[in-house]
């Protein structure tokens, strides 16, 4: 191959690409015996609520947020919503306390472990979001509450959450963006790294 | 369809709703549960045997 197309940005970029995550260790045939336990599960459950956070959301805005207050099917789509949104949290605080528990931030996962946190603390503003943009009066005790609280931070200065476009433009666009990011940062990174061995195995296998 | 509203008349969801208050900690009822909940379903993961865990250690 010639100098020039090696020093492309496109050869470049992928052999760096492949050189660190090669196919067989993005998405690998086998992992460790000890991958064999439930709380290896609470990580994928949380993808898979995601999931179906993003989907019934996605339904919830080709409608419009007049539809769930008067139709069947919305309020169906909007529950199927919430709950998708229960069980994400649930079995991510799950998957939280599990990788507490094994400091799974071990052997150079600290970027692993961080960019959990950050997603868990952007989960939880998309929640509160979401909470604020429901057109009920639930939202409006919600957001007549919370002013007072965020005001006296400063941060209301640039977020009003009495001002309901905005919130509706967070918690459907640039939350959600930064919080699928966040996830895919992650998982790319557990795949980098391995799954962290137990605190008991000196041989280093799966290091 | 019947049979799932007799069990949504089990809990009222009338009138006020039902807080645990404890020196500085005060929460709602339902959320006691669901924290309660998650504590058992991680205890459950810790300790109930993954399917093919033991047919895996063998073919090691
Ligand atoms: C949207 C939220 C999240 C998703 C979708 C997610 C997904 C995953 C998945 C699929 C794995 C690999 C499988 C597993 O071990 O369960 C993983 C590993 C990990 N997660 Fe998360 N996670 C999330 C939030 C968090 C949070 C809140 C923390 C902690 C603050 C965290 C810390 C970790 C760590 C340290 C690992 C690496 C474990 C290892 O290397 O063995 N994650 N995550």
């Amino acid at each position: 191959m010639s100098t020039t197309i090696e020093r492309q940005w496109t050869t470049r970029l992928r052999k760096r690409a492949t050189g660190k995550l090669p196919p067989e260790k993005a998405l690998p045939d086998t992992q460790p015996a000890y991958v064999a336990s439930w709380i290896y599960v609470f990580g994928v459950a949380t993808i898979a609520s995601f999931v179906m956070v993003i989907l019934s959301g996605f339904i919830l805005a080709l409608r419009g947020p007049q539809w769930w207050h008067v139709s069947s099917v919305g309020h169906f789509v909007n529950s199927l919503h919430l709950w998708s949104v229960e069980i994400l949290f649930f079995s991510m605080v799950i998957h939280l306390w599990g990788k507490f528990f094994m400091a799974a931030w071990r052997g150079g996962r600290t970027m692993t472990w961080m960019t959990g946190v950050v997603t868990f603390l952007v989960s939880i503003a998309t929640a509160f979001t979401g909470y604020a943009s429901q057109t009920n009066f639930d939202s409006q005790w919600i957001t007549t509450q919370a002013k007072d609280g965020i005001n006296a931070t400063g941060a209301g200065s640039f977020f009003n959450v009495l001002n309901l476009g905005q919130m509706l433009m967070w918690h459907i666009v640039l939350l959600p963006l930064v919080a699928v990011l966040l996830t895919a940062v992650h998982v790319v990174l557990v795949r980098l790294k391995g799954v962290v061995p137990p605190f008991d195995d000196k041989t280093g296998a799966a290091k | 369809m019947a049979f799932l509203w007799s069990l949504a008349s089990l809990i009222s969801l009338e009138g006020k709703g039902h807080y645990i208050h404890w020196h500085f900690i005060y929460l709602s009822v339902a959320n006691f549960i669901v924290i309660l909940l998650m504590v058992l379903v991680f205890l459950a993961a810790l300790f109930v045997p993954f399917p093919g865990r033991a047919s895996r250690k063998e073919s090691k």
